[in-house]
């Protein structure tokens, strides 16, 4: 019998960014909030204090702030004639753990999305015809415009603390920004970081061929500042450790820096940690949930928590899980195309040139997770989808992120992995390398999706999250495309040697090396039921008092690092609730 | 011989007389003041509001205690003194308090059964309250605190200040002023002299205290009143002199300090710390420019020192020295670049709000470097307050550096920039760990 606590107005599962966020705005109309984190409290001091935070073997190799995968994982697999298999060792993606969630460990990058990309079915169907989508590509429309969404990215950006340059202020063009971003209602908030050797040596390099390099957008302080609830941020002393790593110096953007504390002050929120949600519970006609269900970690036993509201605030991996689990949402099936949770699971498509100069020098220890410069001449609103034969694009840069010695050894091809070899390698080329990459569209597919796994069980007895997914043609050639592009970039740079690592036509997804924690869909917003799972106000269409943050909803990956969207999106849904929903719940569609 | 038993023999009847005058003449009342303001203007809000600025609820609560429940430990010279229960309660606090015994407490240290109060309570200060705010206070504890029964430790000192009676002479030296008087035609000037003077008892730290331990200057009618004192070992900084902080910040940045413990050059530490966060967070704005208005007016200050100390950026020899990456520079700066340059930065300047400049730096430049050291050894934590609500750690480095290092480090500090002050030994550190 699962001990039961006294009703809350809202629960939130999970107390990343989207949690903090929520939590904030719907504990600003004076309800009572309750977040359930199924991790550890985390603070700046002392978890992330120095010199202790800045142990490569702990964080970036072991990934101590990442979740445990013997403790909760998926299982994942190809194609629906391979057997799904649990992924045991963290590689190809890294879901949070704890309060703060991914914002804890995230490099900081910090994108809007192309308007285009909001509206990619039609702009495609528009520009380059409906013979242009692949037969098994899921293209959609994201309901809602670029427009609508402008104040809350802008909005996310002042509070998570994004330094940058404008490219498109109020339709007018910035020099040194990003011209082929959409329009800003105004500058970022702070400005853009000093650069490295290497960035400096790719913006010249790709000025000289015409292009329009500008810096990365990031969680990284340029300076100090404060933001709408107060909260700080101190410049960055480009450490270079920020992914994988919890920000010692107050200079990443992440919950605990930029809400938490302003969060704990109110005396309507409270938050409880090592509580796992096991279902969100429906009441009998299952059009309104009556609260979660979740397993506490202290005392070993379920809990019925009651509520009004229910907000999935968890990783997107989570999230679904979740609504799978509670029966939110029919499932879907990847032979008949009917049903939506599950349905549209995407990925990122990257791929990277490595150049190596015997006579230049960079100083890899020195970088912050969001340096570099970049161009964005080959994002999709560039790209003649017709001509090329794919349909999606990507941002190229160069920025040293961190010079982490266990990691980030760059070495050329041949060169022995161990002994003397790899040493005289090392005393060569240590120091000598620098890599362009890009960051790349992924779109959805009727084989890419997400279920429950037949076979293997959690701690709790609940089946496993499955994924099927692989790499697919039109995202291969997109890259291959880009292959060209920045092999075109580096040779103008005279390397001494250049290597190219990019997913070659038949290339299977493969989870061991780290790619990127950008895994998106499967919970997807759209304005038809049958093919979505939650409606523009990231509102569940059939069980109203529950909305679901994160990049579930996208229905097919941007070309860029999610967190802007995610984070937009969430004001953008809480928005609606303090302004709508709360005054008359309800379908808000 | 028989004159010198004479005069022995007068000055035990003199002491005898004294003492027996202390025992046994009754204690006199300061009066009630006249109610300068209207009767309407006594409010439960108004009394809650001069409770926050008089800091009642940092001494009379222990952390997680009830509020005003008291048993507070108080570090004396003297040994520890518990702080009083001063909720409602009739039996264990001060449900029995008539006005005018509430007001003896504050104007003159009095409990209701007649008894001296140490003065821990710092009724030094608390005899500048209007009688508004009194009545006010009184209506507050008295309507809007619950009553909780609460029997505090009892406080035993050693002999001979376990005699209470002693303090009644001690209060003959100590109570010499007993209204605040106003300074200047600026009300805001005035407004912050009464806040500083009376509730918010700024002297009971930042006056130096006479060898009888009476504050050295209740008002500004002493020169040393606000001069700086000591505090557990730590230097109090000075509030009043040219080159003080009141001085050389704006009284904007002044009033920032005070309301969130952060500015655009330091961040609060120690007892300060406390202050803002129990106290001048709650004050209004208007309340803490008033205070930063009247330590201004009090430095004669045209606040021209805070602009040349952001303007300079010549960089300075500490700064050139650290930049230099010089394998063979000494420990000092070698462990300021390794522990403490990610946010102080080679220019010592660190960063608004939230890294706090040591070039200039108060507690850096200290008499008594036992704030640094204690700084460096076991870190620092801003409290959480409505406009900044970051509670901003420094980390310690008590696990990480030796008694040697830690001095070094001090040192350097101490004189890196256009620090000036002494330097700090292994055995100072030794003693604060």
């Amino acid at each position: 019998m699962a001990r039961q606590e006294p009703k809350k107005d809202v629960v939130i599962v999970g107390l990343g960014w989207t949690g903090a966020i929520l939590g904030m705005e719907l504990a600003q109309e004076g309800l009572e909030v309750l977040a359930l984190e199924r991790g550890e409290d985390r603070d700046t001091v002392p978890d992330f204090k120095f010199p202790n935070i800045a142990d490569e073997l702990k964080y970036g190799v072991r990934c101590a702030l990442v979740q445990k995968l013997s403790a909760a994982t998926l299982t994942i697999r190809r194609t629906q004639a391979e057997v799904a298999l649990p992924y045991r060792q963290l590689g190809s993606f890294l879901p949070g753990d704890g309060v703060g969630g991914a914002g804890t460990h995230w490099n900081g990058h910090t994108w809007r999305p192309q308007p285009e990309e909001l509206r990619l079915r039609s702009y495609t169907i528009e520009r380059f015809g409906r013979q242009t989508i692949p037969e098994d590509m899921l293209l959609q429309d994201y309901p809602l415009t670029y427009d609508e969404l402008e104040p809350h990215f802008d909005r996310f950006e002042r509070v998570a603390g994004i330094s940058g340059q404008a490219g498109n202020l109020r339709g007018k063009i910035i020099p040194g920004g990003n011209p082929f971003e959409g329009p800003r209602s105004d500058d970022y908030c702070m400005p853009a970081m000093p650069q490295t050797y290497d960035a400096t040596l790719f913006a010249q390099a790709a000025k000289q061929l015409g292009y329009h390099p500008f810096p990365r957008p990031g969680a990284i302080a340029s300076k100090a500042y404060v933001n709408e609830y107060g909260m700080q941020l101190g410049p960055c002393s480009f450490c270079g450790f920020c992914e994988r790593y919890g920000c010692y110096n107050y200079s990443k953007g992440s919950p605990h820096v930029c809400i938490l504390d302003a969060l704990k002050r109110k005396p309507n929120f409270s938050y409880r940690t090592k509580t796992e949600v096991l279902r969100v519970e429906l009441a009998a006609d299952k059009k309104t949930a009556t609260g979660v269900t979740y397993y506490d970690h202290r005392t070993g036993e379920e809990v019925f928590q009651p509520a009004d509201l229910v907000i999935l605030c968890a990783y997107q991996l989570h999230n679904v899980h979740l609504l799978m689990l509670s029966g939110i949402g029919k499932p879907y099936d990847p032979v008949t195309g009917e049903g939506v949770t599950g349905r549209g699971y995407a990925y990122q498509m990257n791929g990277g040139v490595q150049l190596f100069f015997k006579d230049k020098e960079f100083n890899p220890f020195v970088g912050t997770g969001s340096n570099g410069m970049v161009i964005d001449d080959f994002g999709i609103n560039q790209i003649d989808f017709a001509r090329e034969g794919f349909i999606g694009g990507s941002y190229i840069s160069t920025g040293t992120t961190n010079g982490q010695p266990i990691r980030s050894m760059p070495l050329p091809a041949g060169t022995p992995a161990w002994g003397k070899g790899w040493k005289e390698g090392i005393g060569q080329w240590y120091g000598h390398a620098m890599s362009i990459g890009s960051h790349g569209s992924c779109m959805s597919y009727k084989n890419c999706y997400m279920d429950l796994d037949p076979t293997y069980k959690d701690q709790f007895g609940r089946p496993m999250l499955r994924m099927t997914f692989n790499w697919n043609e039109n995202d291969i050639r997109m890259t291959q495309f880009m292959r060209v592009k920045m092999e075109e970039i580096a040779s103008q740079l005279k390397p001494d040697i250049m290597q190219s690592g990019f997913k070659k036509s038949g290339a299977m997804y493969d989870v061991r090396p780290y790619q990127t924690t950008h895994n998106v869909g499967g919970n997807i917003m759209g304005e038809d039921p049958s093919t979505s799972v939650l409606n523009r106000y990231l509102q569940t269409h059939d069980v109203h008092n529950v909305f679901v943050m994160g990049a579930g909803a996208f229905p097919q990956n941007i070309q860029y690092n999610p967190t802007g969207l995610v984070g937009g999106l969430a004001y953008w849904a809480a928005h609606a609730l303090r302004t709508d929903y709360l005054r008359q719940p309800r379908n808000l569609a | 011989m028989k004159t010198l038993m004479r005069i022995v023999l007068a000055l035990i009847v003199l002491a005898v007389l004294v003492i027996a005058a202390m025992l046994w003449v009754p204690v006199q009342h300061t009066p009630s003041k006249s109610l300068d303001e209207p009767e309407a203007v006594v409010t439960v809000a108004r009394g809650e509001y001069i409770m926050r600025a008089s800091d009642c609820l940092a001494c009379h609560t222990t952390d997680g205690g009830r509020p005003f429940t008291g048993g507070r430990k108080i570090d004396s010279p003297f040994g520890i003194i518990y702080s009083t229960n001063i909720t409602p309660d009739k039996e264990t606090g001060i449900g029995t308090y008539s006005l005018d015994e509430f007001r003896a407490a504050l104007y003159d240290g009095l409990r209701n059964d007649g008894t001296h109060l140490y003065p821990a309570m710092p009724y030094e200060n608390y005899r500048f309250l209007s009688e508004v705010d009194v009545r006010s206070l009184y209506l507050y504890f008295m309507q809007e605190v619950p009553a909780v029964h609460n029997a505090v430790p009892q406080t035993v000192l050693v002999f001979p200040f376990n005699q209470r009676w002693g303090v009644r002479a001690w209060k003959w030296l100590a109570l010499q002023e007993s209204e605040f008087q106003s300074i200047s035609f600026d009300a805001q000037i005035n407004r912050g002299a009464y806040l500083v003077q009376g509730p918010a008892h700024c002297a009971a730290c930042h006056s130096p205290r006479t060898a009888l331990m009476t504050q050295k200057g209740v008002s500004e009618k002493n020169s040393a009143f606000l001069t700086g004192g000591e505090l557990n070992g730590w230097s109090v900084p000075d509030l009043r002199s040219k080159d003080s902080v009141s001085a050389m910040w704006s009284t904007q940045q002044m009033a920032n300090y005070l309301a969130t413990g952060r500015n655009d050059y330091a961040t609060s530490v120690g007892q300060m710390s406390l202050v803002v966060e129990h106290s001048l967070q709650y004050l209004t704005d208007e309340d803490n420019l008033a205070i930063a208005a009247y330590l201004t007016h009090l430095s004669a200050s045209s606040n021209e020192g805070a602009l040349s100390l952001q303007e300079d950026k010549t960089p300075t020899q500490t700064e050139r020295l650290l930049t230099s990456a010089d394998p063979s520079m000494p420990l000092g700066a070698r462990l300021y670049l390794d522990n403490c340059g990610g946010c102080h930065f080679v220019d010592g300047r660190g960063a608004a709000e939230i890294f706090p400049a040591l070039d200039g730096n108060t507690l850096v430049n200290a008499d008594s470097a036992t704030g640094l050291i204690h700084v460096i050894l076991h870190g620092a934590e801003l409290p959480s307050t409505t406009h900044r609500p970051a509670r901003l750690r420094m980390q310690g480095h008590a696990w990480r550096l030796s008694d040697e290092e830690v001095a070094a480090l001090a040192t350097f500090v101490r004189q890196g920039w256009h620090n000036q002050a002494t330097a700090v030994s292994a055995n100072a550190v030794k003693l604060l760990r």
